[in-house]
């Protein structure tokens, strides 16, 4: 279903298109050999070229391009084996030489797409414009004093990536998604940590609105440096509602760059960019053109890890798991490694079912990660292989994983300290369903008049009576026999 | 030809060189001289010469990712005209 506005003269529908910046996992930085690493005392992981300084020359990390392809590969791209570097020209304090080196007019990675999932099971597909390398700004502080602005360098010059998608989204949904989804290929193959609350990943929301069926676009607005996935929707949602009030109040929307209050739930004009968008562009003098080698391409995409979408198909395939749980499972890397490990040579049915029921809310229950959780991949399939030889039952399976969870021990430890095996002695079993039976002569009676849901109330008593332990098929079977007697 | 004063008054702003109003004629007359001198490069017919983006004999020297710099901060601070501690200063930016 499509997503509309209703305003007072009828539907508008919005066009969006992002463009996010992603950190670059580097050592680093883009041009200089000072640390890209965040934090660091101010201004220590600066050196001379960052700050600035006459006479330097920028020199470029290798392993800061193979990021980028290796982005641009994740995001089914094509390659540009010839990308050159421009200088932006823009004057602000945090950034000392008076431009930024980006890449304007040959980006390194070109035209791909992003497959998203949304909530109501379909899949659409974003285009992505490009993707280019460029240097991130200093940080500016303002509290520190009433008359002046600190600068720290540390993150001056820090390669990004600028990945630009086309005005393709069309709800703010969409735009959740596709961010989530470019965050877990970014993580997948290791360029960026999509970390939007520190800042290695920030979006800038392109934002206009038509009516439905309208050809073209209309002026749109530019939200600057959004750095939640939930502000992100937020600002489309307002900033859609402000303009549609605009064109149906008669007036025009102004192309203007605008910062989001979250607090307040607005966008406001940011004046200060209104020269923003003369950079004049040129070629950066201080570097030669970027010219790679389509080996060196390949060399990078066969060892790319396999990505979210294969793995998902590959999980539902190898394992049986629905779609549904293959997508929840493959959310991050590290939980699908996980799974596999417990699910390979066990019953992958069973691996699932705990793996989204009961081992997911051990997670949360002690508000652990995957990275750090309490009870290991082994240790739960070591469980789950006690559940399939019928070493123990699956309701005391679950207190074995409690157990696990507080205690760290093994299983099979916990089962023998415990005495939990399951009793599959039918005579065991016989004996104290007789004595359930005997106690409960009325319900018996009831049960063989007619009133079969009793069955359930016997099933309880004896697992009560046997503190759990018993084999459920054959108490069943057991029972059944008894009552028919 | 002469640029106009709108348009140099805006390259000013760009730059941020503040003029005199009475710089601004002269200074149009000046820069419009300088475009005069650099178009007579369009009397070469360029037509399928293709862009020279480098001298061609050198490929950019890539750099390791190896952390080989920083905490110099004092080298960094040093042409600082009014540094705060660990900080450069500048008048406050107010957004």
């Amino acid at each position: 279903m499509s997503y509309r506005i209703t305003g007072n003269t009828g539907e508008w529908e919005i066009v969006v298109g992002l463009e996010v910046h992603a950190q670059v996992i580097s050592n680093a930085k883009l041009f200089s050999g000072a640390s890209a690493s965040y934090g660091g005392e101010p201004n220590t992981h600066v050196s001379l070229i960052d700050a600035g300084f006459p006479g330097m020359l920028p020199v470029l990390n290798r392993e800061c391009v193979a990021q980028a392809v290796r982005t641009g590969l994740g995001l089914n791209a094509q390659i540009n084996l010839f990308s050159r570097f421009d200088r932006k020209n823009y004057f602000y304090a945090d950034l000392p030489t008076g431009y930024q080196i980006s890449q304007f007019a040959h980006p390194i990675v070109g035209e791909g797409k992003v497959l998203v999932d949304l909530a109501d099971g379909s899949t659409r597909e974003i285009g992505v414009t490009r993707l280019h390398l460029e240097q991130d700004a200093g940080k500016s502080v303002h509290d520190q004093d009433p008359t002046r602005s600190f600068i720290d360098l540390n993150r001056a010059g820090v390669a990004l990536m600028e990945i630009v998608s086309e005005p393709d989204i069309r709800s703010p949904e969409e735009a959740g998604a596709y961010l989530r989804k470019l965050r877990q290929i970014l993580r997948y193959i290791g360029t960026c940590d999509g970390n939007m609350e520190e800042g290695s990943m920030r979006a800038d929301v392109n934002v206009s609105v038509r009516k439905p069926g309208e050809e073209g676009y209309r002026t749109r607005c530019e939200i600057k440096n959004v750095n939640s996935i939930r502000y992100v929707m937020q600002s489309i949602e307002v900033e859609a509602q402000r303009q549609i009030e605009i064109w149906e109040a008669g007036g025009e929307v102004d192309q203007e760059t605008r910062l989001f209050d979250h607090v307040r739930s607005e966008t406001r004009s940011l004046r200060s960019k209104e020269d923003a968008h003369d950079y004049r562009y040129f070629p950066d003098p201080d570097l030669l053109p970027l010219v790679i080698e389509q080996s060196w391409v390949d060399e990078l995409k066969a060892a790319l890890p396999e990505l979210p979408e294969a793995k998902r198909e590959r999980l539902e395939q190898d394992y049986g798991v629905s779609r549904y749980e293959a997508s929840v499972l493959t959310a991050e890397q590290a939980v699908a490694d996980f799974y596999e490990t417990v699910a390979k040579g066990a019953d992958a049915r069973l691996a699932t079912n705990w793996m989204l029921g009961d081992f997911f809310a051990a997670l949360n229950r002690t508000g652990r990660s995957i990275e750090d959780s309490p009870v290991s991949a082994e240790g739960l399939r070591e469980l789950l292989a006690l559940i399939s030889d019928s070493t123990i039952n699956g309701k005391i399976a679950k207190e074995v994983l409690e157990d696990m969870v507080e205690t760290g021990e093994s299983a099979s430890a916990i089962v023998e300290r415990k005495g939990l095996r399951q009793v599959t002695d039918t005579g065991a079993i016989e004996t104290s369903i007789r004595e359930i039976l005997a106690a409960n002569a009325d319900k018996v009676a009831e049960y063989k008049s007619g009133k079969d849901k009793l069955f359930g109330f016997f099933v309880g008593q004896t697992m009560k009576a046997m503190k759990g332990k018993g084999n459920p098929a054959l108490v069943n079977e057991m029972l059944k026999k008894l009552l028919s007697e | 030809m002469s640029l106009d004063a709108k348009t140099v008054t805006r390259i000013a702003r760009l730059a941020r060189i503040g003029l005199e109003p009475g710089e601004v004629d002269a200074l149009g007359k000046e820069m419009g001289s300088i475009i005069d001198w650099v178009e007579q490069l369009n009397e070469v017919d360029v037509t399928d010469v293709p862009p020279m983006i480098g001298t061609g004999l050198a490929k950019p020297r890539l750099r390791e990712d190896r952390v080989t710099d920083g905490n110099r901060r004092d080298d960094v601070l040093s042409n600082a005209p009014d540094r705060e501690g660990p900080f450069y200063t500048v008048p406050k930016v107010v957004e």
